[in-house]
């Protein structure tokens, strides 16, 4: 196992580096890299000094060593549309992003494994038609336009939820309030703070509920068609000959091992996440890196651009590594060599 | 007596009938996915959905004219009264059409009808130009990764790697960013992002394909490498690529429509339905006085967004129904 994982890291590093090479090779092959820093009241020299700073007279493969070499070091260049180093960015955008997705991943597997499983339950009745065409709506629709619809029904005409944002400014304007990990909701309650958290949970129900939506349809899907074999198993029959009630076969016998295949979707899911947290953000004016990543693409800001990438591709193989991972220890039948 | 020379017409007809024979088997094979097709439901909703789709586009001038004034106005170009947007159903100006505004109005007056029917074609246009390039892409390379394997194979799937450790949506979204805004750059990241599954698909295909006794006969018989990959084994990898192909079709047009609603898209008046969403989004909270009647303006964005869901799920039952019929062990 130890070496399977060590093995895994040592081959996403040339994956990485083709990652970086192909972001960098973008931002250098439309316009000039300095136009995002250059203001109208700059002259030529402080324009010349700026073009010094970030090496853009060099060659283009002596600027690529020195991008890649602040990457490492953790100097990710400056995000002019935040007005911070792209790094600090991502510390102050990552937890709302981590949080909604986190939140909407949660309602994505209850509310999904539940469908899937009432669903292959009972194959080919009308719960199970209704769950399906539920399923293919979710995939069809528009993540954006789901957003609209929610928020223009809940949050604009019965008011039942806010409209935009992750908390109500108001409520943060004593800073009597200890932030422990950047998660409003752990914050909040670590602090007992009913109203805060409260608040914090009314804002995020809405993008959450809209993010899961895609990732429900997928894993219902999954979870129906694993069900239906696991229930065609024989010890599934040696459950029910046994005389143990049905509620206790498909529980504890079928539904745990139905279960397996689905947690790899929830790996790649996450992937589907990042990219949907970037048109949700966008709707709900929520402040993570999705909302921050799509004004910083509008605003050209191409230190921001390549950050966001290089951090997702990041993220993205490393869940599916820990993914598989958990896939061969969940199923003692997968070997990892 | 000398054998008689068989004439012209003898010859070709010969020749006709092995065609015919060769043919007969995929005649019936095609027949049956015909009657496979008949019996799903599902599918015959994608099909109705998909054909509707193509013949509004086709028949655009006809459900929705073209204003004669200004003459040669491009007719992607949503006609306007510059007015304030007005609900569906309200009188439209002689000037752009006379008549009704069917689905209301948009921003400065834009005809969301005229909108939704005119942006079929531009859905229709990006998926098409997107899916199609990125197959013959993934197909060409994918087939030489597969077949001659080795340094080839390598590179191809290290390459492919990359492309696939950042979700399409968010790559695509850092190729247009150093582009300037259009909908042709939308489709070009599209197409740069979307051929590596097709790739990694076909080389799958190929790895199978080439150890079949029947591709070993045609090398026997000394048929060409190039022969054997294009003729032999690619025709034969080829209903994955066309179950997921279909699929795409959708997918392109909900990730192009998403770009647009960001902003990467055409500009304000253009036939395109993710930036008519976009449109509806700003109007978002505002109240339109229609009448003496309050109204929030809620068709800018729901008609181009019920056409995006219907367009998309159209091409997901197809291609789900395509899967069921094409896969050998979901068949008989």
């Amino acid at each position: 196992m130890r070496t399977f994982i060590a093995r895994r890291l040592l081959l996403l590093i040339p994956v990485l580096i083709g990652v970086s090479v192909f972001v960098f090779a973008l931002t250098r092959v439309a316009g000039n890299p300095a136009a995002a820093y250059i203001t109208e009241r700059m002259g030529p020299q402080q324009i010349a000094a700026i073009e010094e700073q970030y090496h853009l007279n060099d060659p283009v493969y002596i600027q690529y060593f020195y991008w890649f070499n602040g990457l490492i070091h953790g100097d990710w260049g400056y995000s002019p549309t935040s007005h911070l180093p792209v790094t600090d960015s991502i510390v102050a955008f990552f937890p709302a992003t981590f949080e909604l997705s986190l939140v909407s991943i949660v309602i994505a597997m209850v509310v999904g494994i539940a469908l899937g499983t009432v669903s292959a339950v009972r194959r080919n009745t009308p719960v199970d038609h209704a769950t399906r065409i539920m399923a293919l709506a979710g995939v069809s629709l528009p993540i954006f336009i789901l957003g609209l619809i929610l928020q223009n029904i809940f949050a604009y005409r019965l008011g039942w939820f806010p409209l935009v944002g992750r908390s109500n400014d108001l409520l943060y304007l004593s800073s009597d309030i200890h932030h422990y990990t950047g998660f409003l909701l752990v914050d909040t309650a670590l602090n007992l703070d009913a109203t805060r958290f409260w608040d914090a949970l009314m804002h995020i129900a809405l993008p959450a509920i809209t993010l899961s939506f895609g990732t429900i349809a997928i894993l219902t899907r999954i979870m129906r068609g694993s069900m239906l074999e696991v229930l065609g198993q024989d010890y599934v029959r040696t459950a029910r000959s046994k005389g143990l009630p049905e509620r206790v076969v498909i529980r504890r016998h079928a539904r745990k091992n139905a279960l397996i295949p689905t947690t790899t979707v929830v790996g790649l899911a996450f992937g589907g996440l990042l990219g949907g947290a970037v048109l949700t953000e966008t709707i709900f004016a929520w402040p993570g890196l999705g909302f921050w990543s799509a004004q910083a693409t509008l605003h050209n800001d191409s230190a921001a651009i390549m950050g966001f990438t290089m951090l997702t591709a990041v993220i993205y193989v490393l869940v599916n590594l820990i993914v598989d991972v958990m896939y061969a220890y969940l199923d003692p039948r997968v070997r990892l060599d | 007596m000398a054998k008689a020379k068989p004439t012209q017409t003898e010859e070709s007809k010969g020749a006709l009938d092995s065609i015919k024979r060769s043919l007969r088997p995929r005649i019936r094979e095609w027949r049956f996915s015909l009657y496979l097709m008949r019996k799903s439901l599902l599918a015959l909703v994608g099909i109705a959905i998909v054909l509707s789709i193509i013949i509004i586009a086709i028949f655009a001038p006809v459900f929705a004219p073209v204003p004669p004034t200004p003459p040669g106005r491009d007719p992607m170009i949503i006609p306007q009264d510059f007015q304030t947007p007005v609900p569906p159903g309200a009188p439209k100006p002689a000037d752009i059409g006379g008549g009704t505004f069917l689905f209301g109005s948009g921003p400065l007056g834009t005809d969301i009808y005229y909108g939704v029917i005119w942006g079929s074609r531009t859905s229709i246009y990006i998926s098409l130009y997107v899916v199609a390039l990125a197959v013959v892409v993934g197909l060409v390379l994918g087939a030489i990764a597969g077949y001659y394997g080795g340094i080839v194979d390598e590179a191809l799937m290290r390459i492919t790697d990359i492309f696939l450790s950042v979700p399409a949506l968010i790559l695509a979204m850092a190729v247009v960013a150093v582009l300037t805004r259009s909908l042709e750059n939308i489709m070009l990241a599209l197409t740069l992002v979307w051929w590596p599954p097709y790739a990694r698909i076909v080389r799958g295909q190929v790895l199978t394909i080439k150890e079949n006794t029947y591709v070993e006969a045609a090398r026997a018989v000394g048929a060409k490498r190039m022969r054997i990959l294009f003729r032999h084994i690619v025709p034969n990898s080829l209903s994955p690529v066309l179950v997921n192909a279909t699929m795409d079709i959708g997918v392109v047009v909900l990730v192009a429509a998403g770009l647009s609603f960001i902003g990467f898209g055409p500009p304000t008046g253009y036939a395109e339905w993710g930036k008519m969403v976009s449109d509806g989004q700003t109007y978002f909270l505002s109240i339109v006085n229609y009448n003496g009647q309050q109204l929030n303006p809620w068709w800018i964005w729901a008609f181009p967004g019920l056409f995006i869901f219907l367009f998309v799920m159209g091409f997901n039952l197809l291609g789900d129904g395509l899967r069921d019929i094409l896969d050998p062990r979901l068949r008989r």
